[in-house]
């Protein structure tokens, strides 16, 4: 459990060393949905964008091969379930305009009011969701 | 030089979702299950992301980016419907599968077919975003 806690940590390092990087180095704020949500609605296609992701999916794909135990991801096999969920994520991040990176690291580092106000709010929403469906009606 | 600062940030990114844990939707639901067997993992995660971003925005006052133009100007503090109500479904869904957009994309490589349906999935919500947002904002002013 704590070597968990430590990779945990270890892990946010690098992560927020890359949003560093990209805020210093680009001026521009490390948030998954937006990057993504940019090159889809077309408000932001440069290239550099797709550096960013190419980066995202590709570095993940070279290391887990040296990582063991070999990592899982866990995902539900019920299949309604990751589309209605899928669907929610893409929705919810670009109304609100941000998601964990964006407003979570990003934006509490920043202390910026609306960051912090987010996070609350879909840690809240995800808290009483897993509440539920877990414990209520048994369903995840 | 904007292109390699690029794909190393997005490097760095996956390589410590993948470090930590935060690609497996176990841990991610264990930290939302307060009720249950709770998981503090992802607390760890974000607050070792938020170290080096603190000292990062302290670096930018009066500066410029390293490849020039402008730091992001600080949002002005409101909460408006959009902000609550999109944050809210963000959270219904991230409590659903345990996937936020970082992480799904971060293991696109080996989170299976699963995987790759609730990107599609999430690119299908985010298509769609632009007139849901609009209808909110109708509902919240009726002409």
């Amino acid at each position: 459990m704590q070597t968990e806690w430590i990779l945990g940590l270890g892990g946010g390092l690098l992560i927020g060393l890359g949003a560093a990087i990209y805020l210093l180095g680009n001026g521009r704020i490390m948030g998954a949905s937006g990057i993504l949500g940019g090159l889809i609605d077309g408000s932001d296609r440069s290239l550099e964008r797709l550096g960013f992701l190419a980066g995202l999916i590709g570095m993940p794909l070279l290391l887990r091969p040296l990582i063991s135990p070999a990592t899982e991801t866990h995902l539900t096999g019920n299949i309604t379930i990751v589309i209605v969920a899928g669907l929610l994520v893409g929705l919810g991040t670009r109304i609100a305009n941000g998601c964990t990176s964006g407003h979570g690291v990003c934006g509490i580092s920043r202390l910026s009011f609306r960051g912090i106000a987010a996070t609350l709010v879909y840690i809240a929403a995800g808290g009483v969701t897993v509440a539920l469906l877990r414990h209520v009606w048994g369903l995840i | 030089m904007r292109m390699l600062i690029s794909i190393l940030a997005g490097s760095l990114f996956g390589t410590g979702l993948l470090i930590s844990g935060m690609t497996d939707t176990t841990k991610v639901l264990g930290w939302l299950d307060v009720f249950g067997n709770w998981d503090p993992t992802l607390a760890f995660v974000m607050g070792g992301a938020i170290i080096p971003m603190l000292f990062a925005w302290r670096l930018t006052t009066n500066r410029q980016p390293l490849t020039g133009g402008h730091f992001p100007p600080k949002s002005t503090p409101e909460m408006n419907r959009r902000l609550i109500l999109g944050s809210t479904l963000f959270g219904m869904g991230w409590g659903l599968a345990g996937l936020c957009p970082g992480p799904a994309l971060a293991s696109l490589s080996y989170g299976g077919i699963g995987g790759v349906i609730f990107l599609i999935a999430m690119i299908a919500g985010m298509v769609a975003a632009p007139s849901v947002g609009a209808q909110l904002d109708r509902s919240a002013n009726p002409a």
